[in-house]
């Protein structure tokens, strides 16, 4: 890593962020479970498998269409124990105040937290909170951590995944990240761009009762689509081609991000879930993605191959292949 | 469209209409086999795609390895990052060194290398660099911030420079005293020329900028296809739009004419934006300017007009001369004037990438070396590109 300084793309989720954690985190942190790199570690206990996980929320604007920074932080840790193929059981929260924000502001975010842990069937078991001064925080962080229980014969992680192997994505591509981004910036959009913040542990609790060999889940959040998609080619050193043509993406947010210079495929999601599966399952694993209410767009989108090993290559629309690299900064809208 | 929220500003969502029409893959797929059977048996010919949008969206679209293979495209010096001179970038780092200065600048710049740092790097020490979306929001930075001197970094072409003249007379009509502009635009029909008189390009044609041309007018073009006997084609930005250009472009060759044509007629006519162009004027006026890799170029800038120096931040400042350097080893400039292609030069892949960028081509999203590093199919495969 050449940088002396923390920067703000080693926060984007993208290759700057992959690099810190590599060379800073796991470097003296290293530890079997740790270098698996995947959303949440999977231990045995004695009598079952635990998935344990943990997550710190900063987003800005703290309540956007769609949710806030309390219901996010719920349905992020929930998601990542889902991505191993667990089922979530309790949530711990920790919470950095900053001198001055509002108490009725805070009680808004805690009692959306409170109904999305409810409804979501998980209980918050325990909990810490910090207060900084006034210009050391920025409103509120919200740290949450999670466990579940992974059923017997489980094994959904990144390193899975295998050529002939299908990808399908639950609904609509890069919504999540393109509401943050129009609230944060005041920027107004014909439509109504809201964010996916949503909890897919039944869901996919109900493509593995039906699919029992899924390879691996993987909650494309920030860095998108694209860079998830690396991260499982590099993780399984396997290729995989995208096709274009198939990805599910609302034209509001299709739209918006064309007039910013942006691509929906980079744009963060935080309720939707990448599945690998063999593909004689992939069909089986669509149509009950569909009949769940977070699954109704759910669509095929890609194949895992043999070609190019740790390289997502995108099929065009009109029949040509080029690279989808994975985010390398913070996605910046362009001058003209 | 988008519309910004202000404080002072209505809430007006603009309507949103996606391109899919210009995207229809069967119909591209026709147009190609066309193409491919029109260019069978002829000489090789060459288009320089000036705008680097244009770039980008050719690689993008995946459009490069379908097109026939003598059919060559060069991208130009369309990207207003990649042309603007280190000096330029380490000016605007000064800015931000100052005490009591707030630099505003579009986010494509931020990462920019200078000669020793990019803007990131200084925000990243603690100078109050802000991402704006239009000059606009930098005055409204202006008018929030009354303890500090906001300087907008002006960069762009004829697409942009209306939308500061625009800021500077709202600033002028708000009474801002605290609200200045470092002018480094640049407009494009002087640096076309001087690609043309320098005599090392062999060209068959250009595809003129789409975004550029929706301001100046594709009139702005005639003199040049005339004096260089050189097609052009205005140009939109989709797939479809620019396989139709490229097909205009072959028959003004296979026919032996030179003239501009407008393909982009949804946004384009011949005039341009008159009003646009009134408001530039008003402000600015020609000026002679430094391109990276095609040096001085005579009036192919815009500075202030005595009437506006106010709102000059090189009047407000007394930038001292800096010692600025570009990397050496960096081949941006002979991209630039199309001379090169990123993997030739020995820099590409190896200590120059977006992470690690060595010049504002691999940086900047309408970059040259960036397209090819994050597009190109023929790539290296992961064990190469971990060595790195």
């Amino acid at each position: 890593m050449k940088e002396t300084h923390v920067l703000l793309d080693h926060g984007s989720g993208g290759r700057a962020t992959h690099e810190l954690v590599q060379h800073v985190f796991a470097r003296f942190l290293s530890n079997p479970y740790l270098d698996a790199m995947n959303d949440s570690a999977v231990m045995h206990v004695p009598g079952h498998r635990l998935a344990f996980t943990t997550d710190a929320y900063v987003v800005d604007p703290i309540i956007f269409p769609g949710g806030n920074i309390g219901s996010l932080a719920v349905h992020g840790t929930i998601n990542d124990l889902a991505m191993s193929g667990a089922q979530p059981i309790y949530l711990t929260a920790a919470f950095i105040l900053e001198e001055g924000l509002e108490i009725l502001l805070l009680e808004t975010i805690v009692q959306s937290m409170a109904e999305a842990a409810r409804d979501a069937g998980v209980a918050v078991v325990a909990g810490d909170t910090k207060v900084v001064p006034k210009g050391k925080g920025d409103k509120i962080f919200i740290t949450t951590s999670g466990v579940g229980i992974v059923a017997p014969g489980v094994s959904v992680q990144g390193q899975n995944a295998r050529p002939g192997d299908m990808v399908l994505i639950n609904g609509t591509i890069g919504d999540h990240g393109t509401a943050i981004l129009c609230t944060r910036e005041g920027l107004s959009m014909e439509g109504d761009i809201r964010s996916d913040s949503a909890a897919l542990h039944t869901l996919t609790a109900a493509v593995l009762s039906r699919c029992p060999q899924v390879h691996v889940f993987r909650d494309p959040t920030r860095g998108g689509v694209a860079t998830t998609l690396n991260e499982i080619a590099r993780q399984s050193r396997v290729g995989i081609r995208l096709f274009e043509e198939a990805l599910p993406i609302e034209e509001d947010v299709a739209g918006a991000c064309e007039i910013l210079g942006l691509d929906p495929l980079y744009m963060a999601n935080e309720g939707k879930v990448l599945v690998v599966l063999p593909r004689e399952e992939a069909e089986k694993a669509l149509q009950t993605m569909r009949s769940h209410p977070l699954g109704r767009k759910a669509a095929l989108i890609g194949e895992v191959i043999e070609d190019h090993p740790g390289r997502v290559v995108l099929q065009t629309r009109i029949g040509g292949n080029r690279i989808l690299d994975m985010l390398r900064g913070e996605p910046l809208p362009r001058i003209c | 469209m988008v519309s910004k929220n202000s404080s002072r500003g209505v809430r007006q969502p603009m309507s949103l209409k996606y391109m899919d029409e210009f995207r229809d893959g069967g119909l591209a797929r026709r147009i190609l086999t066309k193409l491919k059977k029109q260019c069978s048996g002829r000489a090789p010919m060459r288009f320089m795609e000036i705008c680097g949008t244009h770039t980008v969206a050719v690689f993008r679209s995946g459009l490069r390895p379908l097109l026939p293979s003598s059919l060559e495209l060069i991208s130009g010096p369309g990207c207003p990052v990649c042309v603007t001179a280190s000096e330029d970038i380490d000016k605007a780092i000064w800015f931000a060194s100052q005490p009591h200065v707030l630099v505003a600048t579009f986010g494509d710049l931020l990462r920019v290398p200078g000669s020793r740092a990019s803007l990131a790097q200084e925000r990243a020490q603690g100078a109050d660099v802000r991402m704006v979306y239009s000059a606009m929001d930098a005055v409204e930075l202006a008018q929030e911030n009354h303890d500090k001197e906001v300087v907008f970094i002006g960069i762009g072409f004829e697409t942009t420079a209306p939308t500061v003249a625009a800021a500077v007379t709202h600033a002028e009509r708000l009474g801002l005293k605290n609200f200045s502009v470092f002018s480094v635009h640049k407009v494009l029909p002087p640096a076309m020329e001087a690609l043309l008189s320098s005599g090392d390009l062999r060209l068959d044609g250009f595809l003129c900028p789409g975004h550029v041309t929706t301001v100046i007018g594709a009139k702005a073009y005639e003199a040049l296809a005339a004096r260089y006997h050189m097609p052009c084609v205005i140009t939109g930005f989709e797939p479809l739009d620019i396989l139709h250009g490229l097909w205009m472009l072959i028959q003004q060759r296979f026919s032996g004419t030179a003239r501009v044509e407008i393909q982009y007629r949804r946004g384009v006519t011949w005039e341009g934006n008159v009003a646009a162009q009134r408001l530039m004027a008003q402000v600015f006026r020609p000026a002679d300017a430094v391109w990276r890799g095609l040096g001085r170029i005579p009036l192919s800038g815009l500075a202030f007009r005595d009437e506006w120096v106010r709102f000059d931040a090189t009047q407000k400042f007394q930038v001292p001369q800096l010692d600025s350097r570009e990397d050496p080893g960096c081949r941006c400039g002979d991209v630039l004037r199309g001379v090169l292609s990123p993997p030739q030069c020995p820099l590409f892949r190896k200590v120059c990438t977006p992470q690690s960028p060595k010049g504002p081509c691999m940086v900047s999203s309408e970059g040259t070396c960036g397209a090819y590093f994050k597009y190109a199919y023929d790539g290296p495969n992961l064990e190469e590109e971990e060595k790195y």
